[in-house]
Order: structure tokens, then sequence, then C-alpha cells
């Protein structure tokens, strides 16, 4: 507890140095690269080459690999943790840009934004096995945590549509606002939530029922509402937690878990869009495209600790426990 | 400083994959004129599908959304010659059940059209005519604008222009009406955000070809004495919607100035380069449909047709009021690859949208810019505000 007293008190820099050691990976859509950061030392220790347009970037179960969609080549690289090099491709359809492996690390599911496909691959194998149709082009992509269930947001057919991974089968569709962007299950499986870039909302929805039971809308004082874009969402493993990134609004906001109330906005760079926590969930890192940076959140505190220079516009953020 | 907010309650039901013994038709009519002024650009002569072809994409999209809503949208267009009768090309779409229409006429067919339409509850998207008075003194309550006015598009231009400190304009005017309504825009947004046009001049239209062999060592004598012996000026605007004079003007002015307006630096509501917020997935799709790039006539009938489609989507209904109402409501918000939401004003049922300002090659810039603020949206910085309105919507 008393770390968390001294963070209060601003000695946040002293306690920066006493993270564990991981590593984080950001896609530069801009550069063509993936900075590979120490949170140890909060640096940049690497910058790989990669692809044209990387976006989607995402840890294999297994920690082997770093995948990353490279948009304009149509593939998806593999980028192996232990070198830091690219150690192969996913066939993964036209135009991939965000991903998800189902639980046991078996399977990758894909949207292909220009093709309004989801594309499904046997990541072992390194092949195709099937496609499912879904609305006009497909984005956020969540799993539930059984693995039964996929779901896969479509930006201007503005759905979450629901798709069963034994049958391959849309079983059904929820609206939500316009242009859903991002899809997280909470880790009990209890809540789906799903942020509308351009709606200005996160809808959270009750899998079991296909409802959309809250939406949760977002105020920040002296700021118009057009700014508001939420995209990347991140839940604490508790599900007490959740972070929303907002865009060029410049902000994450901070929600009860369980009330869905925005409790806090924290300032971050300029147009944050998606997250991801640290393997022991002390920080949450953002990336901030139009900055060019990483802003890290302290999550016990709530407030951003430190800020990274990486390539140009920083698009996604994966973390290894290693 | 920052406070938290609200969070709303509801409880939207899944939408069940339903029989096809029950689908929504959602029928939509287009009405285009067949006559288009050529361009002096070989590059830009417009295509015979042009704004129709957006209409047929966003159906599409509507489609592709509608399978699994059970909803399936359909578009037919008429192109009207210059001796048809619109009136009578409207009502007879309207008698195989068609309420909703797209059109790109000229303002006063509109009008026709849209008084003859109102007892018969018809509803009209106007995706061709930028006229000011179309949501002013001429505005209707049937009719909604999805094409930017000339004003917004002035004051796209012009809040760009003053931002980049270029504030003394020299005016160059093409004798046709609507040129001068161009002008007059590029004038109430001087005045608006603090530019000076220091001088006026007009382009007289003497007839003659659009393309003629070794033309090009006339105009390379020619636009030099046109635009010499002005007062200093920082850029030249170009009012020439009828596209006489406008694109001779860069490279050929007797100052070394840019240009925009007609030419040069455009303001418009879309452009085949601009690739932001998404918008290269739209740009690949009408490619790979239509063979061709998409114009801003294309973008305006998509949108409108995807505006259909979004209210079609929300009240699950083919009624005309009730889309209407919708559209004109608090819950619409239309994505559509511009960065933010696009709403409609309530007091002359104008779409808000951001201006495109582009050289044909790349987007230089979107506007509203950065600094013009306003009270509600930075959108209302662009065209008639709510206190300058004249429009009673009946």
């Amino acid at each position: 507890m008393w770390p968390r007293l001294m963070l209060a008190a601003g000695l946040s820099m002293v306690f920066n140095g006493a993270a564990s050691a991981f590593t984080a990976y950001v896609s530069n859509e801009r550069s063509n690269t993936v900075s590979v950061i120490d949170t140890n030392k909060w640096e940049v220790v690497k910058t790989i080459k990669v692809g044209q347009r990387p976006r989607g970037i995402a840890l294999t179960k297994d920690q082997k690999y770093v995948l990353v969609a490279v948009g304009d080549d149509d593939t998806i690289q593999m980028i192996d943790t232990g070198t830091n090099e690219i150690a192969g491709t996913l066939p993964s359809g036209p135009d991939p840009e965000l991903f998800v492996e189902d639980p046991d690390g078996k399977t990758l599911y894909v949207a292909n934004e220009d093709d309004n496909t989801v594309t499904i691959i046997d990541v072992e194998r390194r092949v195709q096995i099937g496609d499912v149709q879904v609305g006009v082009e497909p984005e956020g992509m969540g799993i539930s945590p059984d693995g039964k269930i996929l779901v896969n947001t479509s930006e201007t057919t503005n759905m979450a549509h629901f798709i069963d991974t034994a049958t391959r089968k849309v079983v059904t569709s929820v609206l939500v606002d316009a242009r859903p962007r991002f899809a997280t299950f909470k880790r009990d499986g209890s809540e789906l939530w799903i942020s509308s870039e351009v709606g200005g909302t996160v809808s959270i929805i009750d899998p079991a029922k296909h409802e959309v039971k809250q939406k949760v809308e977002f105020k920040i004082a002296g700021m118009r509402p057009e700014p508001i874009q939420p995209v990347g969402i991140n839940i604490t493993r508790d599900g007490k937690t959740g972070f929303v990134a907002l865009g060029p609004a410049n902000h994450v906001a901070v929600i009860d878990g369980t009330t869905h109330q925005v409790m806090k906005y924290l300032l971050v760079g300029q147009r944050v869009w998606h997250m991801a926590f640290t393997p022991d969930e002390k920080y949450l890192l953002t990336t901030n495209g139009v900055s060019n940076d990483v802003s890290v959140i302290d999550v016990a505190a709530l407030k951003v600790v430190n800020t990274i220079q990486v390539g140009q516009l920083p698009w996604g953020i994966a973390i290894s426990e290693h | 400083m920052i406070r938290a907010i609200f969070v709303a309650l509801f409880a939207f039901a899944a939408i069940p994959i339903a029989s096809a013994a029950d689908a929504l038709n959602v029928p939509v009519g287009y009405l285009g004129r067949s006559e288009r002024a050529e361009a002096i650009s070989l590059v830009e002569q417009p295509a015979a599908d042009d704004g129709v072809a957006g209409a047929q994409l966003a159906i599409q999209d509507d489609n592709t959304t509608g399978k699994f809503l059970n909803q399936s949208f359909a578009v037919e267009a008429i192109r009207l010659k210059a001796q048809d009768d619109p009136v009578a090309a409207a009502m007879q779409l309207a008698g195989r059940g068609i309420s909703l229409f797209i059109t790109d006429l000229p303002a006063d067919t509109l009008l026709k059209v849209a008084d003859a339409g109102r007892e018969h509850g018809l509803i009209f998207f106007n995706a061709g005519a930028s006229d000011d008075r179309l949501r002013q003194d001429d505005c209707r309550g049937n009719v909604i604008h999805v094409a930017p006015s000339r004003f917004m598009l002035a004051d796209g231009l012009a809040q760009y222009l003053v931002w980049k400190r270029w504030r003394r304009w020299l005016l160059v005017i093409g004798s046709h009406d609507p040129d001068k309504l161009y002008a007059a825009a590029m004038r109430r947004a001087a005045g608006r955000f603090g530019a000076k046009i220091i001088q006026e001049r007009v382009f007289e239209d003497t007839g003659g070809a659009r393309r003629s062999d070794s033309g090009l060592v006339q105009i390379q004598s020619q636009i030099p004495l046109f635009t010499q012996s002005a007062p200093d000026y920082d850029v030249l605007i170009a009012a020439d919607e009828s596209q006489v004079f406008a694109p001779y003007l860069p490279y050929r002015t007797s100052e070394p100035r840019p240009v925009a307006g007609s030419a040069g630096l455009i303001p418009t509501s879309w452009d085949a380069s601009h690739d932001q917020w998404g918008a290269i997935q739209l740009q690949n799709r009408f490619r790979r449909s239509f063979s061709r790039r998409m114009t801003a006539l294309d973008m305006q009938a998509w949108t409108a047709a995807r505006m259909i489609g979004e209210a079609v989507e929300h009240v699950q209904s083919a009624d005309a009021q009730r889309i209407l109402d919708y559209i004109k409501g608090p819950d619409f918000a239309l994505a559509a690859f511009k960065g933010r939401k696009l709403t409609v004003r309530d007091w002359d049922l104008q779409l808000r949208q951001p201006i495109l300002l582009t050289d044909g090659r790349v987007v230089v810039s979107v506007s509203p810019q950065e600094g013009f603020l306003h009270q509600y949206s930075e959108l209302d910085t662009l065209g008639i505000d709510r206190p300058e309105t004249k429009c009673r919507l009946k």
C-alpha cells in the first residue's frame, strides 16, 4: 500500500525504475516499424522494420511471437520474441487490421476491413481454414473467455456480430452507435464492451441476452463532443476498472466496472487509440498517434507517470511477460 | 475540472434474424440530370453515372447491413433531359411506392418537385444543389441538404487562408450566375473571417470550344495579361463554377501567387485522394465497383443513401416521415470518413460536415480549422448558423 501513497505524494519517478521488466511492442502505422520498449527503463531499446502500414498487434498465447497486421501488404507478420526479429507470416486475407486469438492459442480470427470478411487461421500450420461474411468494414474483434463466441464489429454497418466459433455462423447481430471500433469481454464473460468512435459511446452488452444494457457517454469540461471518439478499451482482470481511449480528445476515461460511471479522465498524448496493461497490471500504456509517443498510466494511482517517444503514428501495442 | 458523467440506461433487444417473408423493403428514387457541363480538364470529365454510382454503392452497403436485419434496399434512377417534366418523373416513381428521393437537380427544379411531393409525403435528399437560398428563404420541410452549400465551401476555404495569413484576395469572377453566387459566398467569408478582397475582376465567357489544338499558346499570353496590374495580393480566388477559365489560372498569373476557389486549392465535400479516417476503404470499394474515381457528387449521393440506411436501421420502418423525424432528431449520427460524426441542423435541414481542401492530388487540409470556435459545434462555423437563418421550415 505504501508505494501508492508515495506516488500520490509526487514521488512516482522513484518507483518507475522499480517496475518488473516487460517488453512492450508498439506498431507505428506511418513509419512501418515496431518500437520495442523495455518497461524497466521506459526506453525504446530496438526498432524493428516491418511491412506496410502496421496496425493491429498482439502476443500469441504462448508468448513466442508478436503478431502484427501489416494491412497494405495483406499479411500478418510474426516477430520472434526471443530475437525480436521477423520469423514468418500468416495468411491473413486482404487488408488485415485487428485480430484475436482463441483462448487455447490455436486459432486466429482476423478482421479484413476491405473485404467484409473475418478470416480464420490455424496458427500452428499457418494456413487459412475458413472465413465468415460480416458487415461493411469489419474491425473490432473480441472473443469470449470460453472461446465459444467471437464478436466482430463492422464500422459502416454499426453492428456487433456474434459468431459461433463451432459453426462459424453469425448467430445474431446487435446494433450499436456509429463506427464501432473495438470489442472486448470482461474476464468472467459477464459483459462485452464495444466502443463507437463516431457515436461517442461505449455500449455495455449482456453477451447472454445479446442486449445493450447500458451506454456510457463521455463529457470533458471545455471540450466539444465531436473530438470525443472512443476507440481502445482495456478492463482489469478483476473487472473492476475499465479504461477507454478517447482518440482526438487526448484523454483516457476511467470507468467503474460495476456501475459503469466515468470516474476520471486522464490527459495523455494526442489522438490516443489503443492501450495495453503490463502483465502485472501496474501500468497501462497508451499509443498516441499525433504526438508520436506512448503515455504510461499508473493504474493504482490513476496518473500519467511517463511518456516515451516512438515512431510515427503509433497505433497498437502489446506487452510480453518477458 | 473534468467531471464525469452520464450513463444512460437502455435495453436494446438483439435483432433476430427474421424469415425472408417479413423482409422490410426500402425503395429509393434517384432524380438526376443527364446533361453535364464539360470540364476544362480532360481527367475531370464527368462520368455518365456521376452521383448515381455513389447512391448505388451506399445501397450495397445498406444491404450488407440489411441482411442482418432483414431489410433490403434498392435504388431506381431517372436521369432527366431538358425537355422532361421533373414532377411527372417523381410521381412516376412515387406511383411505384417510392417516397424517399435522392436528387441531383438545379435549385428551381428541386423546389418544384419538392412542393409537388409534399402532399404525397415525399422526402428529398438534395445531393446536387449548393444554392444557399435552398437553406434560407426557399428552405422546405421535406428537403434535407446533403451537399454542402456555397457558404460552407467558402467558409471552409477562408478559414484555411486566414490561418495561413493569406488575407488579401484578388477575386476573379466568371460571368455566369453560379459564378456570381460563388463570389458572393467568398465575399461573405472574407467579411466573417477577417480577409480583404482587394479587387474584383470579371472574366467574360465569350464562348468557344473547351479544347482546341495549340490553344495553350494563346492562354499562356492571355492569363498574364488578364491578371496584371492588380494591387498587391496574397492569393487569387477564382469564382468559376461554370469551368470557363479557372483551371487556366495556376502558374499563369502575372504575379507568382497561389490560386484557390474553383481551381488550385479547392473546397469540396470529397476528393478521390482523400484517405484519412478509413476513407481508403470507401475509395477502394467504389473503384472496385465502378472502375473510376469517386467524385464529390458520388459522395454526396452515397451519404444521402447511407442516411436513409442508418435511419431505417434504427426506426425499423420504411415510413418517410419516421425516417425524416429520426434524421432531424438528436440520436442521428452518420459516420462518413470525415473524422467526426455528421448531424443535421434542425433550423434548415443542412447536413453538418467538414470541408476538404484539395489540390486535386492530395488533401491539403480539412476545415473547420483549429481556433475557429463555436459554442455548440465547430462545424457550425461553416455556412449559415442558427442566429442568421432566414429559414422557416414548412
